[in-house]
């Protein structure tokens, strides 16, 4: 049987882990989008986990609405990077200044 | 008990696949690695009943969305040595906030006594003739008919939103623009001139 900690400590490890990528390809745009996506996933274990328990199909429900959010998120912010690379030459974070943020 | 030893297997491995994905030095490495991660998810999300999602799971995200992000890794152009550099400047408060985390999260669950609950039983019972997915689609298209048509609206905008910011206009091209072809009228293309016959000598 797989208990509800089981699946919450995965999760847990999971984001972690996904958190700690973020600061370690901070200049890299599109290892940050994948970082992003296990984010996504992580917190997709937890609403199965609990759906299961629980026995409602709520959680499920709001799987499937994640999943297509985080698809159309990761098209528009490819086509973001495309036009990026095409104007700037790089993907670097750093080169990324225009606004002085 | 061979479904807890499977659980523990596609959870090793989907850990490691995520420490690739974040450690690994080129992204088209990353990038399987995050497909190797998906796809044990979806052998998790298998074991604990959730059919319909693991193999959304399959098919939209191996399928489809890693396929793109494979797509642009290969098509782009990065200097790599430019992006490693102070590689592990910040990479200790990292691994710190990941061990925070992970500790915070441990805590929760350990401390609550979430410890011994069956997720795949849960507190109530299927019976054995029931299916996922004839479950999910039956309040997908009742309860959630709107937000489902929302979900649908949201792909549209996203899918004219990718095209129209890629799309790249080329001056000096010879393509076809097929709304002036249409519009062609016949008295702008052919001019009928009169002639006047010459003298027969």
């Amino acid at each position: 049987m797989i208990t509800l900690a089981d699946m919450l400590t995965l999760s847990g490890i999971l984001f972690a882990l996904a958190v700690a990528g973020i600061f370690l390809n901070r200049k890299n745009v599109i290892l940050l989008l994948m970082c992003v996506e296990l984010l996504l996933l992580a917190a997709n274990f937890n609403f199965i986990a609990f759906s299961r328990m629980l026995g409602d199909l709520t959680g499920q429900v709001f799987v499937f609405f994640v999943l297509t959010v985080a698809a159309a998120e990761s098209a528009i912010g490819l086509a973001i990077l495309v036009v990026l690379f095409r104007e700037r030459r790089s993907i670097n974070v750093e080169d990324l200044n225009t606004l002085k943020g | 008990m061979l479904v807890q030893i499977l659980f523990y297997l596609f959870a090793t491995l989907l850990v490691a696949g995520a420490l690739g994905v974040i450690t690994a030095r080129n992204p088209v490495y990353s990038a399987l690695f995050l497909v190797f991660s998906f796809v044990n998810s979806a052998a998790i999300w298998l074991l604990v009943e959730a059919e319909f999602l693991a193999i959304v799971l399959v098919l939209v995200y191996v399928g489809a969305v890693m396929v793109l992000f494979l797509f642009v890794v290969m098509m782009l152009d990065i200097n790599l040595a430019e992006l490693k550099r102070g590689f592990t400047r910040f990479a200790w408060l990292g691994w710190i906030t990941a061990l925070a985390v992970i500790a915070e999260i441990m805590g929760v669950i350990w401390g609550h006594g979430l410890g011994g609950i069956d997720v795949g039983r849960g507190f109530v019972s299927e019976p054995a003739s029931y299916s996922n997915t004839r479950a999910l689609g039956q309040v997908l298209y009742t309860r959630y008919a709107y937000p489902f048509e929302l979900a649908a609206v949201l792909l549209i905008v996203a899918i004219v939103a990718a095209i129209a910011l890629t799309l790249r206009r080329r001056p000096g091209l010879k393509v076809q623009d097929v709304s002036r072809q249409v519009a062609v009228r016949a008295e702008d293309r052919l001019r009928v001139v009169k002639v006047s016959p010459e003298k027969r000598s």
